[in-house]
């Protein structure tokens, strides 16, 4: 049976996050459609269907899908499951804010979180912030998974020429409605897209002095991410967060600056290519996973890292 | 208007998880077990709609072994009324958890349940949402921020490009996120009112729920151990060997 991915979408592109999930699909096997929701997004499904490794792409396009709330995104994902082997999202706040829905109007399981395929009903999913890895088998008849994007390569975007069907929105959920958002707006790469990332915890002291990762984030065209308590703290907003209950990332280079490295902040980032730890404390567990631990104050070391980068 | 939180006895989050030599799951043995701590989150934000005059009534419920009536306990130090016990020694997956709970609200009819975004044992992010589902309900999952006006309310969600707000009607379910409360002490005379409190006991059977479990666990094993600990003298020496060891800059 086909394989049914939805995939989020901006500027007529799909998210690396998707493309992963759309990475997990071809590992499991079989055609992969992919659904594309939104108002006027004949764009993003038309780029969906260039995604190698797509066999066709459903469009639900409708001023009730504008925003992806979970009330109305589980009903139409529910109406399609059934036709499906497997029903897979991206773990971002999206696919795990409506995926469990689905599952339950399925009556199935929904596997978390995978960060492997070892067959079709068999898939590795971690555990315990990532201190454990689980490998668990379903024999639901429908297999609703959410992917974990640090884990797989993203599928290549361009290649295929999948067609693109129309196919009608429910009518809304009356019980829910959009009001409105804060998007941090930022030049920056999106953290789970990174090639590099530079995250400051409590020992940046405050939100000004994140100026200094911005500036080494400005020469190696990283992303900027923080621990739980430079976000608690209000140094830096909540998208920002890496670990067990933020963002996962797996960058080539991620760089700790002033974060201890606690298991639910080493949960988000320890499966980065490198890791670089700048701290004052030598007895720090972030030097545990770091392959470059600078001990010293990163007051001083990292304008020299600035300067260093040229 | 009532208010549900679901509070789930996890291993605590200060222990270190060993996977144990069987591959069968994790050591649990002789280690510390406490209250999720996002539903210590769930539990203070619904004392804190009592405290405000928007809440009558606070139920904890928690589903698992017979020690989950200690974490209920916990519960009603900080503020919660009364508690349910929906006792079983069973694997409880989310679903099954979702059910009971569904379960439980149509006994016991709340206007809002508040559950944790994730338990911090299998991290599964699911039960609050298949709750919803089940019931029809309208749901804020990552709540930073909740406020109720009559019958909607308007949560504000962490999510991945920042914050969103949506308004829901009640009955609906909240997931508590990190910044939604700091979650208060049981002071000592609250912990002594505590055992006073009734706990009603349950059984998934009494409940009418099948509860077996969807997903078999075939093995459990410990992540590759990284390699780390190396320690450079300098920026320099960091800047070369990011350059010509590593290769990422
Ligand atoms: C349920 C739960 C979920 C959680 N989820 C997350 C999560 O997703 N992500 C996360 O990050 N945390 C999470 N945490 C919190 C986590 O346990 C730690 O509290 C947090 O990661 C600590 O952040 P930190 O390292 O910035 O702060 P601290 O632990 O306070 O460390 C600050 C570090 O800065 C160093 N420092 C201070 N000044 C300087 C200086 N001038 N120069 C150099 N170094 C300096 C200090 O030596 C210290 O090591 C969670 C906790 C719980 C209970
Ligand atoms: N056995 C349980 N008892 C009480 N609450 C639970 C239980 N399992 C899950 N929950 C609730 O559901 C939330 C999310 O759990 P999960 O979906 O497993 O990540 C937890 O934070 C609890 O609020």
């Amino acid at each position: 049976m086909a394989i049914l991915v939805f995939a989020e979408h901006a500027n007529n592109a799909i998210k690396p996050d998707s493309l992963k999930a759309i990475a997990a699909a071809t590992a499991i096997g079989g055609d992969v459609h992919v659904l594309v929701t939104g108002s006027n997004v004949r764009g993003a499904a038309d780029a969906a269907a260039k995604v190698h490794g797509v066999t066709k792409v459903l469009l639900a396009d409708s001023p009730s899908l504008e925003h992806p709330l979970a009330e109305n995104l589980s009903t139409l994902v529910v109406g399609l499951a059934r036709s499906y082997g497997h029903v897979l999202a991206a773990a971002t706040t999206t696919g795990k804010n409506f995926m469990p829905r689905v599952a339950a109007l399925l009556d199935v399981a929904q596997i978390s979180d995978i960060v492997q395929v070892v067959s079709s009903d068999t898939f590795v999913r971690p555990i315990y912030a990532g201190n454990a890895l689980a490998t668990v088998q379903s024999k639901d008849a429908v297999k609703v998974i959410t992917v974990r994007g640090a884990a797989f390569s993203a599928a290549a975007a361009e290649g295929g020429s999948a067609a693109v069907e129309a196919i009608e929105a429910p009518a809304a959920a009356g019980n829910a409605k959009y009001v409105g958002q804060e998007i941090s707006k930022s030049e920056r790469p999106e953290l789970t897209a990174a090639r590099v990332i530079i995250s400051g915890g409590r020992g940046m002291q405050n939100g000004e002095n994140f100026k200094l990762l911005e500036a080494v984030a400005d020469k190696l065209g990283a992303a900027v991410g923080a621990s739980r308590a430079a976000v608690d703290a209000g140094f830096v907003p909540n998208d920002y967060q890496v670990g067990q209950t933020g963002k996962i990332v797996a960058p080539e280079l991620y760089i700790a600056v002033g974060i201890s490295g606690a298991i639910q902040h080493l949960a988000g980032m320890k499966d980065s290519k490198v890791i670089v730890a700048i701290n004052k404390d030598p007895d720090a567990p972030i030097f545990s996973v770091a392959d470059y631990g600078l001990v010293g104050d990163l007051f001083q070391l990292v304008p020299e890292l600035e300067k260093a980068l040229g | 208007m009532k208010v549900l939180v679901a509070v789930k006895r996890v291993v605590d989050y200060n222990v270190k998880v060993r996977v144990k030599s069987d591959k069968t799951g994790v050591e649990t043995a002789d280690v510390k077990f406490s209250m999720n701590p996002f539903d210590e989150i769930a539990v203070e934000e619904a004392v804190r709609l009592k405290e405000k005059g928007g809440a009558t009534e606070v139920v904890a419920v928690s589903l698992g072994v017979a020690q989950c009536q200690e974490t209920i306990r916990t519960a009603l130090a900080m503020g919660a009324d009364r508690g349910i016990h929906v006792q079983t020694d069973a694997e409880l997956q989310p679903l099954a958890v979702a059910k009971l709970l569904k379960a439980i609200c149509d006994k016991e009819q709340p206007q809002l349940v508040i559950v944790g975004k994730q338990a911090i044992d299998d991290d599964c992010s699911q039960t609050g949402q298949m709750l919803a589902a089940l019931a029809g309900w309208a749901q804020g999952t990552f709540a930073s921020k909740v406020e109720i006006n009559g019958g909607e309310m308007n949560v504000t969600r962490e999510v991945d490009g920042g914050l969103e707000t949506v308004s829901l009607k009640l009955p609906a379910v909240v997931t508590t996120d990190l910044r939604l409360n700091e979650p208060r002490y049981a002071s000592l005379p609250n912990i002594m009112k505590a055992k006073k409190k009734p706990i009603d006991a349950l059984t998934p059977e009494a409940l009418g729920v099948d509860i077996a479990p969807r997903l078999i666990t075939v093995k459990v094993e410990e992540p590759a151990k990284r390699q780390g600990g190396k320690k450079v003298a300098d920026v320099a020496e960091l800047v070369e060997k990011l350059k010509n060891e590593a290769r990422v800059i």
